[in-house]
């Protein structure tokens, strides 16, 4: 190491779809300047065109939307879209990336997205939006919701078709003079301490694939194109419509692992994802249409993820998704329906033919996309066999000192194995560069807030459309309607997405223009969208709690999508009473509270572990505490992995590391068993056998793993034979050869106890588990035989080639039914015979085996509950930690201040626990990187005059939060209540026990509330 | 939603339910029966507050006084509230209420409490089908017609 220099407080983000977008928000939120640098004209990726995400059916746009324009807003993001990258030199803390900016030929500050140059512009080529399934203009907006949410204009066509032919209408017609021709590429030099690659990966096309008549005949189309077809924006208004005719298609196939699990194309691995977005395009086309009947041609169902086995099981039992294990042999075309014709081999192994009227080709990720490979080698970088950008098992986020990379880019992977390999990768960044955090920001300014207090109310209310997510159901015109007739109520606005930039800007317009002094938005849930809506009311200059919002969509179009008539009538019901609350609207000032900076990590496996590293690393004292005598947690019982990870070694050093760390303290056979306070501001005890401590902090991740299930079917623990997983692991790493010469059969059983009714979810690891063991065994003992009995494979991603290379030495993997489980038959001296079903070959196979071995995945740690009450966090029905968003919050609880990673939040791999441990740091920072936090708002307040000083707040306060103040007034000394603004956690506890009602809550008084009764039973 | 289903003929009698829902659990377990579709029927106006037990008896009195035919109080599960015991004190507060409704002569069906967790959408679905049934069972609440004027 040379002489030590400030590293450069700036990031530079390479991509701009979900995992750029969540690494440049964590990064900006923690103090440091981001230059997300996008190479199309607006950042989404491939989020933003899918209708509806897995497996919540959360509406994908709804969701991607706030944190685009969140993008935009932020004070420390700077945001390049048109930019091509062209090379990176320096050392880490010190780059300088160069990048071509490519002319947009549209001024950003000026364009006002009002589409008249679109209207005139006489040029029309495929819309690739909307995969060519429409056309649009060669001036265009791909996106209603794009950001930056301005037009460009496409001068060279996609090849086939010629794009602008400078004919100058739109210069003339666009008002805002915001249209140059002229403009020409320009050089784009950043200074940055570190770069995060995440420029993701395309859909496999294919056209390389004849036997799938893709181009050859017009209803065949990927998934990616039935997305668009799905989504209410999309080409067809989302009702469901077949490109050859425009009809509606009944019978509807699915193909899967096109394109992925196929060494024909060089995709000798697994997408990932496509399983579940198959499944979840099934169930929302039914959506759409009852009268469609799913079909689904599949080899194996990988539902390895959080309630994805539930997802499976509802689509097949209440939405009648049919699933035909078959790999497809051929698609023809009839040529006077159109229809399609899949020919496929069924259970039986005998050929079949069925007719379709669309099929739906479920195609994977690629690496290979051009454009990515031209960026890998501008930057040095080298690409895997497939095409992605590898990294380390133990490192799963870095590429070199100052370089990381997350998403797609890395493996196909779904949205929230991106989204937090993302916070990992700005975690890094911000570990490597805490020197600079802060130097290169601005904070946000708002206009001074607009004294409201003697106007009159004047409400404006946006009613979102929310695509057809709400208008598909509620007659958002009739709603409209009622509401303007609503006292107080000045403009009654309909939107398509309320949530989008255009429309921030539209109600920071009109609350300008109308004077406007409250706001109401009747969409989506205020749990998630509130603070989107607050932030425009605050760049309007109005305080932020003049808005209310009115669910008119979790709570009224999607669970009333029969009754048309009735949603309609309960979303003008729900609204007039939010009109009536909101006219007693009153500003609330929140409190400031300090934070202590210093973090609390639960668990000491893997994932708490590099949480409190990367905690530590970014310059927060970390206390560490361990239920056990020892570091480590699970990784002590994993002896190697596939591809030769010294998982002993990584284990060492880690916890070398952690206890070497001058800012970690570990306290082992600790628990904690008191934790008091709120986010910013915790105290807890620490109890160990020296005695009790406490600690203040502000954060807390917790990370306390999960552990084999222990079965009790299969002669388990009476026939020593009979072994998991792990204990087999152990065994093959401790037996000597003479032992395992001798052995001649294993037999391993797949989905032991697990993924049936008591355990209804997949542990996501043990099929990887066996593919491991049993080419350990190949390893040791090639002439041992070895069967995998399984359901479904789930080894996604890369993964897969190891199930290849399984295959290749031997290991024999025979697929049985959830219904015709195997079974074991005892002979004399403990001898086994295992007896399965093979669906393939119709028998019962009887196999006389050495050792059998249970594949029983993990159970969650009894203790979760009882940690979730201590910290205020909800469990699932599995016993597993419930996040605060499955897709775009995988390590935030809904609780503030707590973090969650690791086995306890579901069973995963190692590099899987590593980059959530550092996402759950990240996260947890964006708090910790701040001296103080706004305090609730929603608080406690006392009336003076009413207050008799009888102290009933006193005792019903949980947080002792009320004290009782005497003053003197006139001569006679009276006491009243008094609430400390830091400690209120806003309850409201004390509101309700109040006798003289003296304490109100701010936002839920007496005189907000009671007008939404009276509204509600008035009508 | 393409094909419009035909509206349900109009029963005689539709109760209006005023539902006073936790933000942390019981209107996250109704925002989940959203997002997974579980369709329920129309009656219930939730009002979002932060905790059960910030819920003002004087609240559920009000809204029966003023006519509605039952309020639904949806709080955490016992020990999970956000804010350690609000739902303890609202059940305690509970049994007090039911005795006022007895004097006033109320159903004390009327009132429902029930504990639904940020993961229960179904359950909140199953429990607004319970009561809707429950309270058409009891008809309309007859407090309504004494005060219309
Ligand atoms: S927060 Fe749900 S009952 Fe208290």
């Amino acid at each position: 190491m040379t002489k030590k220099t400030t590293p450069i407080g700036a990031v530079a983000v390479i991509g701009g779809g979900i995992t750029g977008v969540q690494a440049s928000l964590d990064l900006a939120d923690m103090g440091f300047r981001v230059y997300l640098l996008e190479k199309s004209p607006t950042i989404g990726g491939v989020m933003a065109q899918l209708d509806k995400t897995f497996p919540t059916n959360d509406c994908s746009m709804c969701i991607l939307s706030p944190k685009l324009v969140d993008c935009a807003r932020h004070e420390n993001i700077t945001l390049h879209t048109l930019v091509d990258v062209q090379s990176l030199e320096g050392e880490p803390g010190n780059f300088t990336l160069r990048a071509v900016q490519k002319p947009r030929y549209v001024d950003l500050e000026k364009c006002t997205s009002c589409g008249s140059c679109e209207d005139v512009c006489p040029v029309s080529l495929p819309n690739a939006f909307e995969y060519g399934l429409v056309k649009r203009k060669a001036i265009y907006k791909p996106f209603p919701q794009a950001i930056p949410n301005a037009y460009v204009i496409d001068k060279e066509g996609d090849g086939k078709h010629r794009g602008c032919v400078d004919c100058m209408r739109c210069v003339k017609e666009c008002k805002s003079g915001a249209i140059n021709h002229e403009q020409k590429p320009e050089e784009l030099t950043l200074q940055v301490g570190a770069v995060i690659l995440a420029a993701g990966s395309v859909p496999f096309d294919p056209v390389v694939k004849p036997e799938f008549g893709y181009r050859r005949y017009q209803n065949v189309m990927t998934s990616v194109e039935f997305e668009r077809v799905l989504s209410a924006s999309g080409p067809f208004q989302g009702k469901i419509l077949r490109p050859s005719d425009q009809q509606h298609p009944t019978k509807i196939a699915w193909v899967h692992c096109v394109g992925s699990r196929d060494a024909a194309v060089n995709h000798e691995y697994c997408s990932a994802m496509c399983c579940m977005y198959t499944a979840k395009e099934a169930v929302i086309a039914k959506e759409h249409a009852a009268d469609i009947e799913p079909t689904v041609f599949y080899i194996d169902v990988r539902s390895y993820g959080k309630d994805f086995d539930k997802y499976i099981t509802r689509a097949k039992e209440q939405h009648n998704v049919r699933y035909v294990r078959s790999r497809i042999s051929e698609i023809t075309e009839d040529p006077t329906t159109k229809d399609l014709l899949i020919t496929y081999e069924d259970d039986a192994g005998e050929l079949k033919k069925e007719r379709f009227h669309l099929v739906v080709l479920s195609v994977g990720l690629c690496g290979a996309g051009e454009q990515k490979h031209e960026l890998l080698e501008k930057l040095g970088l080298q690409a895997n066999e497939f095409g992605f950008l590898q990294t380390r098992l133990e490192e799963p986020v870095v590429i070199r000192p100052g370089v990381f990379a997350a998403g797609s880019l890395v493996e196909p992977q779904a949205i929230p194995e991106s989204v937090m390999q993302a916070s990992a990768a700005a975690a890094n960044a911000a570990a490597l560069l805490k020197d600079a955090r802060g130097t290169l920001v601005t904070e946000k300014q708002y206009p001074p807030e607009r004294d409201v207090s003697s106007e009159e109310p004047r409400i404006g209310v946006f009613v979102c459309h929310c695509g057809i997510n709400i208008g598909g159901y509620v007659d958002v015109p009739a709603v409209v309607k009622a509401t303007q007739a609503l006292p107080n109520v000045i403009v009654v606005e309909p939107n398509v997405y309320t949530c989008s930039e255009d429309t921030q800007k539209k109600i920071v317009d009109a609350i300008r223009t109308h004077q406007l002094n409250r706001i109401i938005v009747a969409a989506c849930t205020p749990r998630t969208h509130e603070p989107l809506f607050q932030k425009s009311l605050r760049e309007a200059g109005l305080n932020p709690y003049l808005l209310e919002m009115t669910n008119i969509r979790e709570q009224c179009s999607w669970v009333h999508m029969d009754e048309p008539l009735s949603a309609t009538e309960k979303a003008k019901e729900l609204i007039a009473m939010t009109v009536a609350k909101t006219r007693f609207l009153q500003p609330i000032q929140e409190a400031e509270i300090p934070v202590t900076q210093k973090a609390l990590v639960i668990g000491g496996g893997i994932a708490g572990m590099t949480a409190a590293l990367s905690l530590a690393d970014q310059g927060y004292d970390t206390v560490l505490v361990e239920k056990e005598s020892c570091l480590g947690g699970y990784l002590q019982k994993v002896y190697y992995t596939v591809d030769g990870l010294d998982v002993a070694a990584v284990l060492k050093q880690t916890v070398a590391q952690v206890q070497q760390h001058p800012r970690i303290t570990v306290h082992t056979c600790a628990q904690v068993t008191s934790l008091k306070g709120y986010v910013g501001n915790y105290e807890s005890e620490i109890t160990t056998a020296q005695g009790t401590v406490s600690f203040a902090h502000g954060v807390v991740v917790v990370a306390v793993g999960a552990d084999e299930y222990k079965p009790r079917s299969y002669h388990y623990g009476k026939n020593p034979r009979v072994l998991t997983q792990s204990e087999l692991e152990c065994w093959l790493s401790t037996c000597t050869s003479q032992d395992i010469q001798k052995t001649e059969t294993f037999v391993m059983i797949q989905c032991v106890e697990s993924r049936d009714d008591k355990r209804p979810y997949c542990s996501r690891i043990c099929c990887m588990q066996a593919v491991k063991n049993a080419l350990k065994i190949k390893e040791l003992n090639p002439r041992a035989e070895v069967f995998i009995l399984y359901r479904d494979l789930m080894t996604y991603g890369f993964k897969e080639k190891y199930y290849k290379q399984a295959r290749e030495n031997g290991v024999v993997f025979l697929q049985y039914d959830a219904e015709k489980k195997p079974e074991i038959e005892a002979k004399d001296r403990g001898n086994l015979i295992v007896k399965v079903h093979e669906p393939m070959l119709g028998e019962l196979l009887k196999i006389p085996v050495d050792h059998l071995i249970l594949s029983t995945g993990l159970q969650p740690n009894p203790d979760n509950p009882a940690i979730g009450k201590l910290l205020k966090v909800p469990v699932n029905d599995d016993g597993f930690f419930l996040e605060a968003h499955v897709k775009l919050r995988p390590v935030d609880f809904s609780t503030r201040g707590v973090f969650v990673a690791g086995n306890c939040h579901l069973p995963k791999f190692i590099s899987e626990s590593i980059y959530q441990g550092q996402a759950a740091a990240a996260r947890a920072a964006t708090i910790l990187c701040q001296s103080t936090l706004k305090a609730e708002p929603n608080i406690a307040c006392v009336d003076e005059e009413l207050c008799s000083g009888c102290g009933v707040c006193l005792t019903v306060c949980p947080y002792n939060a009320i004290d009782r103040v005497t003053k003197e007034s006139d001569g006679k000394s009276v006491s009243h209540a008094s609430i400390n603004e830091g400690l209120c956690q806003g309850c409201g506890t004390c509101v309700s026990a109040c006798p003289s009602h003296a304490i109100q809550q701010r936002g839920f008084k007496d005189k907000q509330i009671l007008p939404m009764i009276e509204e509600m039973c008035s009508t | 939603m393409s094909e419009d289903k035909k509206e349900q003929k109009k029963e005689p009698f539709e109760p209006k339910i005023v539902g006073f829902l936790c933000n942390w659990c019981s209107y996250a377990g109704a925002d989940l029966a959203g997002t997974s579709r579980i369709q329920y029927p129309p009656n219930i106006r939730i009002i979002r507050v932060m905790c059960s037990g910030s819920v003002d008896s004087m609240y559920i009195l009000r809204a029966l006084l003023e006519g509605a035919d039952g309020v639904f109080v949806g709080g955490c599960h016992p020990g999970d509230c956000h804010y350690i015991d609000g739902n303890y004190k609202a059940r305690r507060r509970m049994v007090l209420l039911q005795n006022i409704l007895e004097t006033l002569r109320l159903e004390k069906e009327r009132v429902w409490l029930r504990w639904i967790s940020a993961s229960e959408g179904q359950k909140f679905a199953d429990t607004m089908n319970e009561m809707t049934a429950a309270i058409k069972k009891l008809g309309p609440n007859p407090m309504a017609k004494h005060w219309d004027l």
